[in-house]
């Protein structure tokens, strides 16, 4: 069993069924990811298995707990830290208040989180006093990151963290992803650059109008040649 | 030395008459305005029943302070007021919640656009100043005591020797105190402690917010408890600079909203700055100067008329034509804020 499913998940925002029966799981200290053609519900997935989404059927557990029925806040206190695609840091707010707000639920003392926080990111140290809105696109992307890491999540859901960084800053994102995941946190990842997330990815899930379509390790979708040449252009 | 003289003199008529009310006038918008920016930021509607919560809470002071004076207890030299304010402001938190349970909480989770809830706050506004009516009625009171003068304009004269007097009375002095004291204490609130941590939070990004696992209910609560705090101290000031009418502090909506729009609406900062430029705008644009020149220019170009830009009556003329000249071309506001 995994440490983080969604089973047989069937849902959508009212009206038609974006999700049609997908699975997706991860467990801690491994990376998964989700890629697809646009409009296969990858995000709608992701969204499912933290609560922003009702499920018609299908059940989403947490360390064998059923966890379906729980609202996001509710999810978010067990342990799920997620980091939206866009918007995702307080603007008006400096660096270091942005990962004050992120170990917000936690009543002990997280200095020593912010301690390590920075260490993944030297960058946010060196910035922590500057609003996050006046940092640049990959900055703010790191600041998101760095905010949901502060709750000392078990799991870390990042919703296309990659989008409309440059393709430097998104090898070093991908980098510091593989740093968290040393530390034992299972990571569910969406992303539009299939092939370098298939890349550092442990699982892949390839998602078609809300099915899977495959489902293997990163490395074994990378060398599948039907994949090569339905998602990754050859 | 003769143009000295008439200088300090001319001055002294410019603190008299201008500096010192318009202080003491900003002040209070800026408390007022204080609220309706923090309301914008946080509960994101534009609250039209301000004004009568101002109203609200002032009216429960000068019932307090009017059962303090009929037991004998006053406060020295300082109004009895001020005794009586935390009652006021007690009695207006616990208005404020009950109008948030009992009507902006259906529409808020109903998820209901912002202008939902500003003609819901309207709503608010004739039910508040219904009441006011019925409990003190429309007529204005007067509750001030204690020494009505810091400074009295003869005491000045012979000290300085001088034709011009300067009269600071005790509740422009206080008004200035106790607003810098409300205003501090706001602004470390919401920079330092957790729950104002959150509160910006939320105004900056609610969804976020929710994520960080900020609880929405609890930060609505503790807006409504500062706005209440800030309307009810800022009314009675208010009341005891100049008087209690009820209509007057429904008149004071414009002012305090241009004075949030103008410094940049969910802007703290801004609500504060606003207030003195809408304050001092207004009465600078309407004194009448002509004892100013006066003293400056030499007796042969002593001007005829009053050398008055507009008549006080327009007033809250002065600023509706900042409010839509900021719209027009800086609708975010001198400090940026967001658009309303």
């Amino acid at each position: 069993m995994s440490f983080l499913i969604g089973e047989n998940m069937v849902g959508g925002y009212g009206g038609a069924d974006i999700l049609k029966g997908c699975t997706i799981a991860v467990d801690q200290g491994e990376i998964a990811v989700i890629v697809g053609p646009n409009g296969a519900g990858k995000s709608t997935a992701m969204k499912a298995m933290l609560g922003m989404l009702p499920l018609k059927s299908g059940q989403v557990k947490l360390k064998d707990n059923d966890i379906t029925s729980l609202t996001p806040q509710a999810r978010i206190a067990k342990g799920i830290a997620f980091v939206p695609q866009t918007n995702n840091v307080f603007v008006s707010m400096s660096v270091r208040e942005n990962l004050e707000m992120g170990a917000f639920l936690r009543d002990d003392d997280f200095s020593q989180t912010i301690d390590q926080v920075f260490e993944l990111f030297p960058i946010l140290a060196e910035k922590q006093k500057q609003l996050a809105g006046e940092l640049s696109g990959g900055q703010r992307q790191q600041v998101a990151v760095a905010r949901a890491l502060m709750s000392q999540p078990s799991v870390l859901m990042l919703d296309e963290p990659t989008a409309g960084v440059s393709p430097i800053v998104m090898d070093e994102l991908f980098e510091r992803i593989l740093e968290v995941r040393q530390t034992g946190v299972a990571i569910l990842m969406v992303e539009q650059n299939a092939r370098q997330a298939l890349n550092i990815a442990d699982k892949g899930y390839v998602l078609v109008i809300g099915e899977n379509r495959h489902t293997d390790t990163g490395q074994a979708l990378l060398a599948n040649p039907e994949v090569r040449r339905s998602f990754l252009g050859g | 030395m003769d143009a000295l003289v008439d200088l300090t003199n001319a001055v002294i008529l410019l603190l008299n008459f201008v500096i010192v009310p318009s202080l003491a006038y900003g002040s209070q918008l800026a408390l007022g305005a204080l609220g309706i920016t923090l309301i914008y930021g946080i509960l994101r509607f534009a609250n039209f029943a301000h004004g009568d919560t101002m109203a609200f809470g002032t009216m429960i002071t000068i019932l307090m302070t009017w059962w303090l004076q009929s037991k004998g207890i006053s406060f020295g030299f300082l109004p009895t007021a001020l005794l009586a304010l935390p009652v006021g402001i007690f009695a207006t938190i616990i208005m404020l919640i009950f109008t948030d349970k009992v009507v902006y909480k259906h529409y808020r989770r109903r998820k209901d656009p912002s202008v939902t809830l500003m003609i819901a706050s309207i709503g608010v506004m004739f039910m508040m100043n219904g009441i006011i009516r019925f409990v003190i009625g429309p007529n204005e009171q007067r509750f001030a005591d204690g020494e009505r003068f810091i400074l009295k304009a003869r005491a000045f004269k012979e000290w300085s020797g001088l034709n011009e007097g300067l009269t600071i009375k005790t509740s422009q002095a206080l008004t200035v105190v106790i607003a810098i004291m409300f205003v501090v204490g706001v602004f470390w609130f919401l920079q330092k402690t957790r729950s104002g941590k959150a509160m910006r939070a939320y105004s900056d990004n609610e969804d976020l917010a929710l994520l960080s696992g900020v609880n929405p209910e609890k930060v609505v609560l503790i807006t409504w408890i500062i706005v209440a705090t800030l309307a009810t101290v800022a009314g009675t000031l208010y009341g005891l600079d100049k008087s209690f009418k009820p209509f007057t502090y429904l008149s004071m909506l414009l002012p305090m909203f241009a004075a949030a729009i103008v410094g940049g609406v969910g802007n703290p900062i801004g609500a504060i700055v606003g207030g003195y430029v809408i304050a001092f705008s207004e009465v600078t644009l309407t004194y009448a100067y002509k004892k100013v020149f006066v003293y400056l220019l030499p007796s042969s170009l002593e001007p005829d008329g009053l050398l008055q830009l507009l008549s006080t009556d327009y007033k809250h003329a002065v600023s509706f034509i900042i409010l839509v000249l900021v719209l027009l071309f800086k609708p975010t506001g001198i400090l940026k804020g967001k658009i309303l």
